[in-house]
């Protein structure tokens, strides 16, 4: 199996930056001719993905560098600072890796990353991120609408809510032998806002394998929401009638709600949220009601204090 | 002991010494910005580097009077002016940061900020405080005022401590490790002092 021989030096720095780019060429160039298929699966970071759908650029964006989205992380099972997942993610093992679906579904069963990468066509979607410190960037992700996988396990009638649960264990996220939240990381949305086409279930960024540091080998993005929701590193799904708490909210209740939809108006007790500072800009932006999703998602909570169901 | 009175040659020294370390910090935020080495956020870098040199070096120079009662080092409260411009030096850099990089004289958001933020509504204060002691700092001052209150206007520091310390508390988001240090260290000195008030009363 190739790259499988190469565990703690990037393969970059014993290669050639040329010959790794050559390398890497052809592995697209036999992923172009349909050979991708015969080989083992794509895995590693920094490995091209095979998108089948490339990103439909709807609203000029300046996309994030590469770099910034891969050294400015909030990840904290690597620690609390935003440097500390890009230095010590490393330990994190990502393959094998299943996802167990369970709860409220017909079809319980336990997924591996080779069948996640196969479920559904690749399409590199282009989303902002709004994080609830008050800093954003602009992504291109890899994956697909999670409801893909929903399709696959029918929820039961009662299933009115999805769990994500992250990986714990802290051999291989040193950051949780600090109980700074209760491990392990747990997330939650109401059904249909999982059902929503924008909810992405991520694979990768940049077109390529997603990096340890940005909550490989699988996670969720959902754009219109304050990063935190977006769980990383997902080990366990579950449908559930009773809303679950996520380990932010249960840190804080009055500053971490369980919608976290992106709102200028509605501020966070200790900090403004009418404004944005843009990763590689100098002045701050105006943050945008559903960070500017508002058109897709807005009519999923009509009707709703956005105020109280913050 | 001949740690404890030094001779006129070893405070420059000392003061010196201190003089170079205490530009260490903002020499290598320049160096990184030169080389651009700063992260995806150099403004919230630079922010928060300065915001934490402010409060060590103003650990550093409550620190003296300690250290005298329990070493005996009748020299340290003479490096301790020094101490306090430095803090003083860098909690106005964290401010300009503030105001420039990271508002932009954007004054209704400060108003703001400082009105509903409450590690602002006590930062702010703070900051406030630390100019007048600044600006009696002097020899010149210190006669013009007179010791008794001159010492009792300078007894302002502890508030700025205890406000900065919280300032810091009140803006991290989880992991409270660093400002529970700086309380830690906060109550210590605050607790030896304390000890030796209670000793001279009860010799008396």
């Amino acid at each position: 199996m190739y790259h499988k021989s190469s565990p703690t030096i990037a393969a970059s720095e014993i290669t050639s930056r040329e010959l790794f780019e050559q390398r890497r060429q052809f592995i697209q160039l036999i992923a172009g001719l349909g050979l991708a298929a015969l080989l083992p699966s794509e895995l590693s970071a920094g490995e091209k993905l095979t998108i089948v759908k490339p990103a439909l650029y709807t609203q000029p964006e300046t996309l994030t560098p590469y770099e910034d989205v891969t050294q400015y992380n909030n990840f904290y099972e690597f620690g609390t600072d935003k440097e500390a997942p890009a230095k010590n993610a490393d330990t994190l093992i990502t393959h094998p890796w299943t996802i167990t679906v369970e709860g409220e579904v017909h079809k319980p069963q336990v997924f591996d990353i080779e069948r996640l990468l196969k479920l559904a066509p690749l399409e590199e979607r282009v989303y902002r991120l709004r994080c609830v410190e008050a800093w954003s960037m602009v992504i291109p992700w890899v994956g697909y609408s999670f409801s893909e996988l929903i399709k696959q396990v029918e929820p039961t009638g009662n299933a009115k809510f999805v769990e994500f649960v992250s990986l714990h264990d802290p051999k291989q996220m040193p950051g949780q032998l600090n109980p700074v939240l209760n491990w392990p990381y747990r997330e939650g949305l109401r059904l249909d806002e999982a059902m929503h086409p924008l909810t992405l279930l991520t694979l990768g960024l940049y077109g390529e394998v997603l990096p340890k540091q940005n909550g490989a080998p699988v996670r969720l993005v959902i754009p219109w929401k304050y990063g935190f929701k977006s769980a990383k590193s997902i080990v366990k799904i579950r449908f559930t009638e009773k809303q679950p708490i996520s380990s932010w909210t249960a840190s804080g209740p009055n500053e971490y709600g369980f919608y976290a939809n992106v709102n200028p108006a509605v501020d966070h007790p200790r900090w403004s949220q009418a404004k944005e500072r843009r990763i590689g800009e100098f002045l701050k932006r105006k943050t945008l009601p559903f960070n500017g999703y508002a058109e897709q998602v807005s009519q999923l909570y009509a009707g709703m204090d956005l105020q109280k169901n913050f | 002991m001949p740690l404890k009175n030094l001779s006129n040659l070893m405070v420059s020294r000392i003061k010196a010494l201190i003089l170079v370390l205490s530009l260490l910090p903002l020499f290598k935020l320049g160096v990184l910005g030169y080389l651009d080495q700063l992260g995806a956020n150099p403004i919230e870098k630079l922010t928060r580097s300065t915001g934490y040199w402010t409060l060590t070096l103003l650990m550093l120079g409550l620190s003296l009077t300690p250290i005298r009662l329990l070493l005996g080092w009748l020299w340290a409260i003479r490096v301790r002016r020094m101490l306090g411009l430095f803090a003083f030096f860098y909690a106005s850099l964290h401010f300009l940061c503030y105001l420039v990089l990271d508002q932009f004289f954007d004054w209704a958001a400060i108003a703001e900020d400082i009105l509903k933020r409450p590690y602002i509504t006590v930062g702010f204060p703070a900051f406030l405080m630390l100019i007048p002691l600044a600006i009696t700092s002097t020899n010149n001052m210190i006669r013009r005022l007179g010791g008794q209150r001159w010492r009792n206007l300078h007894k302002l520091v502890y508030l700025i401590a205890v406000g900065g310390v919280i300032h810091y508390w009140w803006l991290v988001k989880k992991d409270l490790t660093n400002p529970i240090t700086f309380a830690a260290i906060l109550l210590l000195l605050f607790g030896i002092r304390l000890k030796y008030r209670m000793l001279k009363v009860s010799r008396k």
